[in-house]
C-alpha cells in the first residue's frame, strides 16, 4: 500500500534528518519502526502521513507517486492516513471541545451531518466517556486527550494508521487501552499502521513486523 | 543570575522566591482602576453629553470671546466665544471616533495581510512582507499627510490615512504568530484531516490570534488619536469648523501667545488624560495575557 523509496528529508537543505530511507508497508500489515530518540524517526512518518516534502525519493501510494504534500495534495490522499502524534497536548486544537476535535475532520471534509453519530460511535471506542466530550483539552488529561486524537484520527476510516510514538507520554494501562483501540479498528476494517516508538517490547507484542532505523538505509 | 551579599544580622530572611509585593500589586490595581474610572469618564462624557445638554456648541458670542474659566464657562471661552467644555467634549467625540475606527480598520488591514502571510508562506509571504517593508520605510507621519491631502477634509480621509499607517505593526505581529503555530501538530492533523488552507486559517489559526490583534487594536487607539490631532493641528486632518482636539489646540495657538492659556490647556488635557488611561488599559490588559513582557505607556 505504502512504499517509501530512498527518502532524503529534513528542515534545511544541507543538514537532512532522514538519508536514503526505504520502507514498504503493505495493505492491512502493521510495522512497527524503532530508532532511538532524534534518529529521524518521526520526520519520516511526517513523510509517510504526506505531512512533510521530502528533499528527495519516491513515495507510492497503491503503487502510484506521489507528488504534492500537505494542502497540495488530494484530500482523498490526505485522508487515507490517519496521524496520531505524540504530544496530544499540542497535537489538539485548545479552542475546541472534545466532541469537535474528535468532529473536526467530518466538518472539514463537507460530512458535519454525519459527527453526531461517528462521534457517539467511536467515544466508547477509546474509552471517552459523554462527560468529557464537553470538555476543553485542559479540562482532561493526557491519556484522556490522547485518546480523543486517537478518535479524531479514526473518524474519516482511514486505510492506514500512521501512530508517532503514541503511547510515549502514557502510563501502561492507557497505552494499553490505545492500543487495543488500534487493534479493533484495525480487525473491523483491515487498516495498515506504522507505529512509531523506542519501545522494543511494545512495538514487537503490536506489530506484525518491527524494523530498526538502522536497517533502513 | 546575581549573587547577593548574606543578609546582615536581624534583617528578615527574604525568600529565594521573591513575589512583585503588595506595593507593587496595589500600585497597578490603582493605576487600572484609575484608567478603568477615566475611561468610561470619557466615553460617558462623550456619548451622553452632546443628546442631554442640547446646547449648540458652534454658537458664537462674540461679547463674551476669550473670557477666562468661569462658573458661566467652566472651561472658559474661545476667540469667537463659544463654550470650551462643550467643544472639547465634541472634539474629544470626534478624536476617539477616528481613534476606534482608524485601530480598527488599520487592525483588520494588519490581520488579514499577517495571517495570509503567515499561513501562504513561500513566495506570498515574502511578497507581502516587501509591501509592508516598503511601507515602514516611510516616516508614517508623512506619508500620513500625503494620503489625507488626496482627499478633501473629512472625518473618514483621517481615518483611512491613520488606518493605512497603521496596519504594518498589526500585520507582522499576527504574522510571527500564525508562522508560530502553523508548525503546531494540531495544524498537522487539521492538513491530515483533509481541511483546507482557508478552513486552517479561519478555524485554527485566526481564533488564536485575535487575542493578540485586539490588544494591538486597543493600544493602538491612543496612538490613532494622537495622530489625528497632529493632522488636525497641521491643518490637513479635519476642516476648521469641525471641533476636534487638534482643531482646538491649533486654533487656539495665536490666543497663547496673548497670555490666554485655557483655549490650549483644555484641549490639550483632554488628548492627554483619555489617551494615558486608554493606554493604561491596554498596557495592564497586555500584562495580564502576557507577563513576562513589562509594559510600557504606548503612545
Amino acid at each position: 500500500m505504502l512504499e517509501l523509496r530512498s527518502i532524503t528529508a529534513g528542515y534545511t537543505r544541507d543538514a537532512p534528518v532522514v538519508r536514503g530511507v526505504s520502507l514498504t508497508v503493505a495493505a492491512g500489515e502493521s510495522v512497527g519502526l524503532l530508532g532511538p530518540s532524534g534518529c529521524g524517526k518521526s520526520t519520516l512518518a511526517r513523510v509517510a502521513a504526506l505531512l512533510h516534502r521530502p528533499d528527495s525519493g519516491t513515495l507510492l501510494l497503491d503503487g502510484a507517486p506521489v507528488r504534492h504534500w500537505r494542502h497540495r495534495a488530494p484530500r482523498d490522499q490526505r485522508t487515507a492516513f490517519g496521524v496520531v502524534f505524540q504530544q496530544a497536548r499540542l497535537s489538539a486544537d485548545p479552542r475546541l471541545p472534545l466532541s469537535d476535535l474528535i468532529a473536526e475532520p467530518l466538518r472539514a471534509t463537507g460530512r458535519g451531518e454525519d459527527a453526531p453519530d461517528r462521534v457517539a460511535e467511536l467515544a466508547p471506542a477509546v474509552g471517552l466517556t459523554p462527560d468529557l466530550l464537553t470538555r476543553r483539552p485542559h479540562e482532561v488529561s493526557d491519556g484522556q486527550l490522547q485518546r480523543a486524537c486517537l478518535a479524531r484520527a479514526l473518524v474519516l476510516r482511514p486505510r492506514m494508521l500512521v501512530c508517532d510514538e503514541m503511547t510515549a507520554m502514557l502510563d501502561a494501562s492507557t497505552a494499553a487501552a490505545l492500543v487495543a483501540a488500534v487493534e479493533d479498528y484495525r480487525a473491523a476494517t483491515g487498516a495498515a499502521l506504522l507505529a512509531v516508538g523506542h519501545d522494543r517490547t511494545l512495538l514487537e507484542r503490536w506489530c506484525d513486523r518491527v524494523v530498526h532505523w538502522d536497517g533502513l538505509s | 543570575m546575581t549573587c547577593d551579599a548574606p543578609a546582615p544580622a536581624g534583617a528578615p530572611a527574604e525568600s529565594a522566591w521573591r513575589s512583585h509585593g503588595p506595593r507593587r500589586r496595589s500600585t497597578r490595581a490603582l493605576r487600572v482602576r484609575t484608567s478603568a474610572a477615566l475611561v468610561a469618564a470619557t466615553v460617558l462624557a462623550v456619548l451622553l453629553v452632546p443628546p442631554l445638554v442640547q446646547l449648540d456648541q458652534q454658537a458664537v458670542d462674540l461679547a463674551a470671546k476669550l473670557e477666562p474659566p468661569s462658573w458661566a464657562h467652566p472651561f472658559g471661552t474661545d476667540d469667537v466665544g463659544r463654550d470650551l467644555l462643550l467643544r472639547c467634549v465634541y472634539g474629544l467625540r470626534v478624536s476617539l471616533l477616528v481613534g476606534v475606527a482608524a485601530a480598527l480598520a488599520a487592525t483588520v488591514v494588519g490581520t488579514a495581510v499577517g495571517a495570509a502571510a503567515g499561513a501562504l508562506g513561500g513566495w506570498a509571504d515574502r511578497a507581502l512582507m516587501r509591501v509592508v517593508d516598503t511601507f515602514s520605510s516611510v516616516p508614517h507621519l508623512l506619508l500620513g499627510i500625503f494620503i489625507v491631502a488626496m482627499f478633501r477634509p473629512g472625518v473618514w480621509p483621517v481615518v483611512i490615512s491613520v488606518a493605512l499607517t497603521h496596519w504594518l505593526s498589526t500585520a507582522r505581529i499576527v504574522r510571527a504568530e500564525v508562522l508560530s503555530l502553523r508548525s503546531r501538530p494540531y495544524v498537522d492533523a487539521a492538513v491530515s484531516g483533509g481541511a483546507s488552507r482557508w478552513r486552517v486559517a479561519v478555524r485554527h489559526l485566526l481564533p488564536a490570534v485575535l487575542p493578540q490583534a485586539a490588544l494591538a487594536a486597543v493600544l493602538m487607539v491612543p496612538h490613532a488619536m494622537w495622530h489625528e490631532s497632529a493632522l488636525s493641528f497641521l491643518g490637513l486632518g479635519l476642516p476648521t469648523h469641525t471641533a476636534s482636539l487638534g482643531t482646538l489646540v491649533q486654533s487656539a495657538r495665536g490666543s497663547l501667545l496673548a497670555g490666554q492659556w485655557w483655549p490650549t490647556l483644555f484641549p490639550g488635557l483632554f488628548l492627554i488624560v483619555p489617551t494615558l488611561a486608554l493606554a493604561g488599559l491596554a498596557g495592564a490588559w497586555r500584562e495580564r495575557i502576557n507577563p513576562r513582557h513589562r509594559s510600557e505607556l504606548m503612545l
